[in-house]
């Protein structure tokens, strides 16, 4: 019912407010002119220069392109990125629907558990990854203090100690906020569904396969795409975890932009990786956007 | 179906804000910045404010803000017509900070630094005074500190920097009961080092503590083993842009050794996720995890405040790093940081730049600064200085360090701080690999090469 009358005025408004939509949206585009345009334009114009930031800035025309390009480092940081991109998905992905399906129900215990799941969102990322080293700290971390052997590794100095630690601190965080798109998903998943298949004789396990992960397409659409673009931009996590290390195994493209940028002072060779980092960004947004199908983030609800 | 559009397109440009953003919160801030840094300028009554006033920026925090603090109010006291207007900063901004006034040419009279190569890219950038005639005309300012701290200030023959404060050489720390509980005396030689790490690895106790996590830290044991082995002039040669220098043999055969150093378990397990910003480095000193530590001269006062009664029981030793066996380094010699080092801006109007200068020559380590610099562990880099430790309950220490700072024949400055910041970070990226056994000593050298001079 509802879906019904909000078409309605939708479309109401689409005809009546014709002219005035565009004015509405002018604020935005304004801040995403200032926001986002403009300085990206100014990325764009910095990669070629080359500037310590320091002196002055000096066009050097594709220099700095060149260094980067022809950087071994650079299909290493790819990877990372790539990695980390993949594998925290495929962890988050199942576990987000889980805790989501179960978060659902509308006992008032589920509503608590929702709140204190959702925790580690609230957190920063730099507390996370700061309580994280400490507990993982192989001579005073938790794995000494409670005499358990198998806590006591070497979790951020082996490479593949330390990616396995990026991807599970990654998705500590991100999980909650996963979780609670899928269980806002679910709750909008006509009951009458349900009802049909109860009727049908469908245990629990089957109507999970059968209804709400098909009913839940779009919110896994929707929801990877966030998980997918969003990490590209893991920065401060790894940044205070690992610092990149061990040599550069988690080195993402973004640390990889910082330290150019800022710790070895060429500004150029960082604007050309944001530049990189953003081409992306957009070649993968655009990608989902054709794995979701036409319509993708419209409703799924009966009669809309 | 028209009005769903705008909200697939609010989501697509919301879902790619996000690496947008990214890219532009660490490239856009390049853009804005210089402006940023005239508003910090001006606020800090940068150099264009009214005459009579020099500014100085240095860093905020124990142990040095009050020393540095009470150096300028006896000068402005003694000299009511040339102040002097202070800014302090916390350290990690300080550095962005300084840098950013600097490139805007809003920089502060005076500005406060550590020498070496971020001294040698203000000079590049035409920033700062050369001092190198001042000094010719003031010998006797120059003549009183210690000749090796003007290393790190000089930038191709030219003096550019005033050397200051405290001298921080890198010392051999190690935990006398370890060592008596397991029977052993501290090493003579490098020799003796690789005895030792058999010795205590046999008894279940790590030999060295490293914050490999940290990386600079491993950098101290690189520039240790070069200097005893090929000497001070390997580093120099480096230092001097000299193509393929780090191919030396001596070079070579410093990774080499390092290396072996770390297959022989030399280090404590997982060495390379402890990060010395949390101290845990010191911690395994201190709580007998570990028996000996390389580390900068001021880890002392650290395991004074944390380690218990390591130090007031006299369980801490200490002793400059031992000489290797056929190697052509003076044992004498040591690194670290000679000394801190203040310029003056080379935008400053001439009174400012004057008021600077008798800063320099009168206020800087007078001996009101000095004592102050003893009653915080440190030595400060004047001649005879060490008349002060006497009352100090630190006084063996403080002796120890102002020994090994006045007799090394060479007392060379901290790789990270000597090179420019882009080879100081390719630097630090292959020390960790080195020591993480991904890279040979040979990839090491031909990957060091490649940035010389850069």
């Amino acid at each position: 019912m509802s879906a019904i009358s909000a078409r309605r005025t939708s479309s109401a408004a689409a005809t009546r407010g014709g002219g005035v939509l565009p004015w509405l949206a002018l604020p935005a585009l304004v801040a995403f002119a200032v926001f986002a345009l403009i300085p990206l334009i100014g990325v764009l114009l910095l990669s070629f220069t080359s500037w310590d930031t320091l002196g002055e800035i000096q066009l050097s025309g594709l220099e700095s392109w060149k260094s980067v390009l022809t950087d071994p480092g650079l299909p290493h940081a790819l990877w990372v990125t790539f990695l980390i991109m993949l594998l925290s998905w495929a962890f988050q992905t199942p576990a987000s629907i889980l805790i989501g399906v179960f978060l659902a129900g509308r006992q008032r215990y589920r509503e608590l558990l929702a709140v204190l799941y959702f925790i580690p969102l609230l957190l920063s990322s730099a507390a996370i990854a700061i309580t994280f080293k400490a507990l993982l700290d192989p001579n005073f971390g938790l794995g000494a203090g409670l005499g358990l052997d198998f806590l006591t590794q070497d979790w951020l100095g082996e490479p593949g100690l330390a990616f396995g630690v990026v991807i599970f601190v990654v998705s500590w965080q991100y999980i909650p906020f996963h979780s609670l798109l899928y269980q806002g998903g679910v709750r909008q998943i006509p009951r009458s569904l349900y009802e049909a298949a109860e009727l049908d004789g469908a245990g629990r396990v089957r109507m999970f396969f059968s209804i709400t992960l098909p009913q839940l397409k779009y919110t896994i659409i929707t929801s990877s795409t966030l998980m997918l673009v969003g990490s590209l931009t893991f920065f401060d996590l790894i940044f205070v975890l690992t610092e990149g290390g061990p040599g550069d195994a988690t080195r993402a493209l973004a640390l990889d932009m910082y330290k150019r940028g800022f710790q070895a002072n060429l500004m150029g060779a960082a604007c050309v990786i944001g530049v990189i980092l953003v081409l992306v960004g957009l070649a993968l947004a655009l990608l989902l956007r054709r794995i979701g199908g036409r319509d993708p983030y419209a409703s799924q609800l009966e009669g809309a | 179906m028209e009005s769903r559009t705008p909200s697939r397109r609010t989501f697509l440009s919301l879902s790619m804000g996000l690496p947008l953003g990214a890219a532009l919160a660490a490239c856009g801030t390049s853009g804005p910045a210089p402006s940023g840094g005239g508003a910090s300028g001006g606020a800090a009554g940068g150099n264009g404010g009214g005459g009579g006033k020099a500014s100085y920026w240095f860093l905020q925090g124990p142990p040095g803000e009050a020393p540095r603090t009470a150096a300028v109010e006896r000068f402005n006291k003694a000299n009511p017509n040339g102040q002097i207007a202070i800014t302090t900063i916390q350290n990690d901004a300080y550095k962005t900070k300084i840098k950013t006034a600097i490139g805007a040419n809003q920089a502060p009279t005076i500005i406060w630094g550590w020498g070496g190569g971020g001294l040698r890219s203000y000079v590049q950038a035409g920033q700062v005074e050369d001092l190198t005639s001042w000094f010719g005309e003031n010998a006797a300012v120059k003549d009183r500190l210690f000749p090796g701290a003007f290393g790190a200030a000089t930038i191709d023959g030219k003096i550019y920097a005033m050397p200051c404060e405290t001298v921080q050489p890198i010392v051999l720390f190690y935990n006398k009961r370890v060592f008596e509980k397991v029977g052993v005396q501290p090493p003579q030689s490098y020799g003796d080092i690789l005895d030792l790490v058999k010795k205590f690895n046999a008894a279940g106790i790590a030999p060295f503590s490293l914050a490999g996590q940290s990386r600079w830290t491993n950098m101290m044991w690189l520039e240790f083993l070069f200097d005893r082995i090929g000497g001070p002039e390997v580093f120099q040669a480096v230092f001097d842009g000299e193509k393929d220098a780090w191919n030396n043999p001596a070079s070579i055969e410093a990774l080499t050794k390092m290396q072996e150093l770390i297959k022989a378990n030399g280090f404590i397990r997982g060495f390379s996720s402890v990060t010395a910003d949390s101290n845990a480095d010191q911690a395994l000193l201190y709580t007998g995890k570990a028996a000996m530590m390389l580390h900068g001269s001021w880890s002392y006062g650290i395991q004074q405040e944390q380690g218990g009664d390591i130090v007031s029981s006299g369980g801490l030793g200490w002793m400059n790093f031992p000489g290797v066996d056929g190697g052509k380094g003076d044992p004498s010699n040591t690194v670290g940081n000679p000394g801190q080092y203040l310029s003056i801006s080379s935008k400053a109007t001439p009174e400012e730049k004057e008021i600077a200068k008798k800063f320099f020559a009168t206020g800087v380590l007078d001996d009101a600064e000095q004592k102050q610099w003893v009653e915080t562990g440190g030595v400060p880099i004047v001649k005879g200085s060490d008349k002060l430790f006497a009352g100090s309950k630190d006084a063996e220490f403080l002796n120890f360090v102002y020994g090994v700072a006045s007799n090394a024949k060479v007392f060379a400055q901290s790789w990270d701080q000597a090179l420019s910041p882009t080879a100081a970070e390719v630097l630090l990226d292959n020390i960790a690999k080195l020591f993480q056994l991904s890279i040979s000593p040979q990839q090491f050298a031909t990957n060091m090469n490649a940035v010389i001079g850069k």
